[in-house]
């Protein structure tokens, strides 16, 4: 195993990088970016177009710049077994950031459905709040609230497009374990047949769920100002979006490395890497396809 | 921890002499401390009178424990110092006292944990109540409504304490009676009936505390929170806003005057031909839409959706 | 193998590598991956922003001098107020935890470097930008939020121009903390010397081991909850609003969800840092080190189940209210145990009392001080009394800057020798430490009886009752805060102007144990490039150790 080799060699210390340019470079874009956007949201007079374009400019090009180098130093040898784990303990880490970050959006939807609904519909120890304050209002779930914000809504339909999303996804996680044993068999081709599949899987998800999107808008009257239904849906499943569009560009990079011929059948986390974060992508759908849609 | 045992017994006698004494006068102490300007005021209800006891119960507890650890500490600051004890034990471990000191602070926290929870009990239960009062929260005044009387009015911060608070007024607060703690129309209650409040707020979240009661609780945009009272003694109560609601939450006081069952209900009775006879009270007047503070930018969601919580009809139930 | 060409490759590069030195000037600072310049960067930022909210907090105790407004109109005291702690928190206390974590952990476990050094210098470089954005907003018209640094909805909405800014830059020093976490929880869990176990790691380690772990499960959670409240300012949402089906209260549980951990990621390290700190001057094994592990992780995990003991007055029902009350009060028994486990190690010992002891000791006794007003705080029928006055100012003060803050001092003063290769004046430590203990409590002690006596906080006018106890905490406040400067005069010394400080040994401390301690001081810019031999890594806590056997 090369991972043995590595670490019975004593000449092969930790990686420590040259210092570098790239993080601050990254933190100014970003800063150009929420400055513009926060002057947008105010409509203050700051020029947003350009703080925004040359932030995300500057931010992709490093991105692209500091990966692009990573992956270099992998293939030139630079990383042991021991920076291997280093990548294997940070995207786990990373994930469960993330898993942290879409619990708050979860526990906003169950505390709305379990709680803040029903209670505005009198249950529990807040009948009060029902008789005095929204007499008429009845709980039932989806809601747009007692004040009835953005009108009559047409619900989400579970068994439509997000039931076909549903097996798009789950299907894109077995392609893209099979590509990850034909890597591991050196099997090149056939390895990036099934990325470019799980990418078309990806994509036409994404498809999908604009068309889903613009039904809403456009036919159900059903969006982000549909009170707390709208508020959660849109908020749950466009961040979810938002990582599966992240997740196809990732699997995109790695596809083209392959075509580059980087990876090795042994030694590929950066495979491996993103086919956790596509995993997590569709254990988060799971979840919402259940909580959001069907229950 | 038998190496350590007759130092720490001779310790613990040293100090438990003067912690006992020490705490036997200290309680006599806080008897008359009660209404002192540091400590929490005992209050005018059974509930206050049981807070403020379950309060230096707690006290007295962290007194006791906090004696004999440091005690401990500043005995062993004092007695193994290097010029004293120049060769240090080097013990590190025993399971005995770590179990001891895990379940001792448990069982102490038992003793804390069962009356308080008694009391919360008592202070959950808003049921059989004799009159109930609707308050709600206004950047920056209160409106009380009395439930089914039709009797409604604001309570907002007296003028003269109002003209001294402005920046740079000129005039010294200490001239100024009962300064930022009045209001120019008090909350008036009976004594020794039940009431109930129910409590809400038109704008941002506002909180009602009125320390001689021992009741506080906040005010919700969109919710009712309950919570009662029972005043024991007659007399003018006065607490303040206690939840951060902008520019003026440190203005906006409350006032309760709790007045004997008859005076009470001629103040009712008063109040109601008032109204009939179209003397505009307060509440009459729309409540003007609550400003935001200096900021140009408002809430939109949420300012615009709220519900004109004073036109709802009220339900008793 | 096809490996090995790579390999030899890799080598060549590698060693290239470890060649490097800090680059000149400025860019030095801008382009560093190391630990230690990163961990001084740290330290210096934190300094700073230390210093600006000091600064807000002495605006604040001017205000509250006398009643009356004197000094600014009411808006401008809650800028103040929500500036301050965010300051504090964000800026002051968990980039000084991280800095000292940068430092010290690569020394005390044996590696070369944090594991993702890149990273590491995005995690500090955030800060600065973030805290720009920040109090940017002071000079915005509008000003700078003013809804305390809790945020709550609805009032939060009403913040003027500076709203996205205070929400991004949340984002920002979001990131920041998940990146350093992962960066030092990765370290930890990977890079430790071999036969440093899990269970023979400093307790520094230990501590910090805790809070990435806690700072990476909250810090999202946080994000997550402002963003609600930017849709809910600017895109419709109704997460807050009632009338829509949602609840402002609701903002309240998440944001406690984040804010109760966040309290402890305040104090997990400081309790680590006076772990190491104790045994080195009683000159004794820590006591009870696996259950000061334990400990802790008792506490990260009950950490998670009561926070909405911040919220006993906002009507959550009866069972909700009894649970949260039960849960909190949990939280003293194994903190109990620490408290008990630093006297079990001064016990016998052979003490001396350095500046570092010094604070260490003025640590244990006022956060436990601290700790028991945060008993008395967790009995929720009481807390109905106590809650939003100055009883919880004090409270957490106690547990915040005699706790934290001194911690901070402490550990500065126990490593500085080791950063910089010079002694610290010790006589002016000793002043400092007793100028800064006095009035510490000068500040913070009379607040308990404010808030016992009915003063709400956030409040920037009183009634004239509160005054006397009022004046006192303002004079405490500044003359706490002219004390610090002997602190920075001090450390300045060591960090910039050298010339004729006593050199520090390698083993600054006589008491001290720790892979750090064997190398020179100041350490060099790369060490343990190759791992200690294992028999210096079993930490000297445990039985048999050679160090141990005086
Ligand atoms: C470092 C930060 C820190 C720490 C460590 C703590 C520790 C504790 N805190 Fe504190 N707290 C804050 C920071 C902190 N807190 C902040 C910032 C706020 C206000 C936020 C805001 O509103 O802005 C706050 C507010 C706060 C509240 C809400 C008050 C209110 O708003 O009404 C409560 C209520 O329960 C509470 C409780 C506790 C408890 C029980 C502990 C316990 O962990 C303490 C345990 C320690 C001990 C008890 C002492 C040592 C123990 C022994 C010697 C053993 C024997 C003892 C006994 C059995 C009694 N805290
Ligand atoms: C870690 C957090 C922290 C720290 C250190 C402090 C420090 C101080 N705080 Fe703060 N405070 C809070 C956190 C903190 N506070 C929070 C969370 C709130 C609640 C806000 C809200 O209501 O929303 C608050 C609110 C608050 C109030 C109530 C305001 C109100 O309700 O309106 C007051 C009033 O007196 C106050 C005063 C002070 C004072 C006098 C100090 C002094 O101790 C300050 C003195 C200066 C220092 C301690 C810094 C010195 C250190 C150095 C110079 C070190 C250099 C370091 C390196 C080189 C690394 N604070
Ligand atoms: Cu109303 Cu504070
Ligand atoms: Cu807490």
């Amino acid at each position: 195993m090369a991972s043995q080799s590595h670490a019975a060699n004593p000449h092969s210390r930790y990686y420590v990088p040259h210092p570098s340019a790239w993080p601050f470079a990254l933190t100014v874009g970003l800063a150009l970016i929420v400055y513009g956007v926060a002057g947008w949201l105010e409509q203050r007079q700051v020029p947003t177009t350009l703080l925004v374009s040359a932030g995300a400019l500057l931010a992709v090009y490093i991105i692209f710049s500091w990966f692009r180098g990573v992956a270099l130093e992998s293939e030139h040898g630079a990383y042991n077994a021991q920076v291997d784990r280093t990548f294997r303990w940070g995207m786990s880490w990373f994930i469960f950031s993330e898993v942290m970050f879409f619990g708050a959006f979860f526990g906003a939807l169950f505390y709305t459905r379990v709680l803040s609904v029903p209670w505005l519909g009198g249950a529990g120890a807040k009948l009060l709040t029902n008789l005095v304050l929204w007499p008429h209002f009845e709980a039932v779930w989806p809601s747009n609230g007692p004040a009835h914000i953005g009108g009559d809504f047409e619900p989400m339909e579970a068994w439509g497009l997000p039931a076909i999303n549903t097996v798009l996804l789950i299907s894109s996680s077995f392609t893209v374990t099979w590509a990850h044993h034909a890597l591991k068999d050196n099997r090149r081709g056939r390895c990036i047949a099934f990325m470019l599949l799980t990418i078309a899987l990806g994509a036409t998800f994404l498809g999908l769920q604009a068309h889903e999107y613009i039904h809403a808008y456009t036919v159900q009257n059903m969006t982000l100002h549909s009170g707390v239904y709208g508020s959660t849906f849109f908020m749950l499943t466009g961040f979810h979006g938002l990582h599966v569009t992240l997740g196809t560009l990732m699997l995109i990079i790695i596809t083209i490395r392959l075509a580059l011929g980087h990876f090795k059948p042994d030694h590929h986390f950066g495979f491996e890497g993103v086919a956790w974060y596509w995993h997590f992508v569709d254990v988060v759908w799971i979840l919402l396809f259940t909580f959001v849609y069907v229950l | 921890m038998p190496n350590l045992s007759p130092a720490a017994a001779r310790a613990l006698r040293r100090l438990i002499a003067p912690v006992l004494a020490g705490s036997c006068c200290a309680a006599r102490a806080a008897d008359t401390m009660d209404n002192a300007y540091w400590n929490m005021p005992k209050g005018v209800t059974q509930i206050s009178h049981e807070v403020w006891w379950l309060h230096m119960f707690a006290f007295w507890i962290c007194v006791v424990i906090g004696i004999g650890v440091f005690g401990v500490m500043f005995y062993s600051l004092f007695a193994h110092r290097r010029s004293r004890h120049p060769v240090p034990a080097q013990f590190h471990e025993n399971t005995t006292v770590e179990i001891v000191w895990t379940i001792i602070p448990f069982l102490i926290l038992i003793v804390m944990a069962v009356p308080a929870a008694g009391t919360l009990i008592k202070m959950y239960d808003t049921r059989d109540s004799d009159l109930t009062v609707r308050i709600t929260g206004y950047q920056w005044k209160w409106q009380y409504e009395y439930v089914g009387q039709g009797v409604s009015f604001f309570s907002t911060l007296k003028a003269d304490a109002n003209a001294a608070r402005q920046l740079g007024s000129g005039i010294d607060p200490a001239t100024v009676p009962n300064y930022l703690h009045d209001v120019d129309r008090p909350l008036v209650l009976p004594v020794g009936k039940k009431v109930r409040f129910l409590l809400t707020s038109n704008d941002v979240i506002h909180g009602w505390w009125v320390p001689d009661l021992a009741i506080k609780k906040d005010a919700i945009p969109g919710y009712i929170n309950e919570m009662w009272t029972k005043i024991d003694e007659p007399g003018t109560y006065r607490g303040q806003c206690t939840v951060l609601c902008g520019r003026d939450h440190g203005f906006m006081p409350i006032v309760v005057k709790a007045l004997p069952e008859a005076e009470f209900e001629q103040w009712l009775a008063q109040e109601k031909s008032a109204a009939a006879a179209g003397t505009p009270p307060a509440a009459e007047t729309p409540p003007a839409p609550a400003a935001a503070p200096s900021s140009s930018g408002s809430a939109p969601g949420a300012a615009a959706d709220q519900p004109a919580a004073v036109d709802q009809p009220s339900h008793d139930p | 193998m096809a490996h090995t060409h790579a390999d030899h490759a890799g080598h060549g590069h590698v060693h290239d590598e470890h060649a490097h030195g800090p680059e000149r000037g400025i860019m030095r600072w801008i382009k560093t991956t190391n630990h230690k310049d990163l961990g001084t960067l740290y330290l210096w930022f934190s300094g700073i922003m230390f210093v600006i909210g000091g600064l807000m907090s002495l605006g604040i105790r001017l205000e509250l001098f006398h009643p009356g407004l004197q000094y600014m109109d009411p808006e401008t005291f809650n800028q103040l107020t929500t500036m301050h702690a965010l300051v504090m928190i964000f800026g002051g206390v968990m980039p000084a935890f991280v800095g000292l974590a940068n430092w010290q952990v690569p020394l005390m476990i044996g590696c070369s470097d944090l594991a993702l050094p890149r990273v590491n210098n995005w995690g500090f470089w955030i800060l600065p930008f973030a805290f720009t954005l920040l109090l940017s907003t002071f000079f915005l018209p509008g000003g700078a939020p003013a809804a305390g640094w809790t945020l709550y909805p609805p009032l939060v909405l009403q913040t003027g121009n500076s709203f996205p800014l205070l929400i991004f830059a949340i984002h920002l020093m979001g990131i920041s903390s998940i990146t350093g976490a992962i960066n030092i929880i990765v370290t930890i869990l990977n890079m430790r010397a071999p036969g440093m176990t899990l269970l023979k790691m400093p307790l520094f380690v230990w501590s910090w081991l805790i809070t990435a772990y806690l700072l990476i499960a909250v810090m999202p959670v946080l994000a997550g909850a402002v963003t609600m409240l930017l849709t809910d300012k600017y895109f419709g949402t109704s997460f807050f609003n009632a009338g829509g089906g949602g609840d402002p209260v609701m903002f309240e549980h998440i944001f406690w969800f984040f804010g109760h951990p966040e309290v402890y990621i305040m104090i997990l390290p400081a309790f680590g840092i006076i772990s190491t700190i104790v045994p080195t001057f009683a000159r004794k094994p820590l006591f009870g080190y696996a259950s000061m592990v334990y400990a802790m992780a008792s506490i990260a995990f009950l950490s998670f189940i009561v926070w909405a003991h911040h919220m006993f007055t906002v009507g959550i029902p009866l069972a909700g209210e009894l649970f949260f009350m039960f849960s909190t009060m949990l939280i003293s028994v194994p903190t109990g145990v620490k408290v008990f486990n630093w006297v079990a190690t001064m016990w016998k010992g052979s003490m001396s009392f350095e500046t570092p002891m010094l604070f260490a000791i003025a640590f244990i006794f006022l956060f436990t001080i601290g700790g028991f007003s945060g008993l008395m705080l967790a009995l929720a029928p009481v807390d109905f009394q106590y809650h939003n006055t100055y009883f919880v100012v004090a409270h957490f003060h106690y547990v915040l800057v005699p706790g934290a803050v001194f911690a901070i001092m402490a550990a500065i003063y126990y490593w500085i020798p080791k950063w910089t290769g010079v002694m610290y004046n010790e006589t002016l430590g000793k002043i400092h430490f007793w100028w800064s203990a006095i009035f510490i409590n000068v500040i913070f002690f009379p607040q308990h009886f404010l808030g016992l006596a009915g003063m709400p906080r956030r409040i920037p006018d009183y009634a004239v009752q509160f005054t006397d106890f009022n004046e006192i905490s303002s004079i405490g406040a500044f003359l706490f805060f002219i004390g610090q400067f002997i602190f920075i005069y001090n450390i300045l010394r060591c960090a910039l102007f050298r010339k004729g400080l006593k050199p520090a040994a390698a083993r600054v401390w006589e008491g001290a144990h720790g892979l750090e301690w064997t190398v020179p001081s100041p350490a060099p810019y790369h060490t343990f490039e190759d791992p200690p031999q294992e028999v210096d890594t079993e930490t000297p806590w445990v039985a048999g150790h050679p160090a141990v056997a005086h």
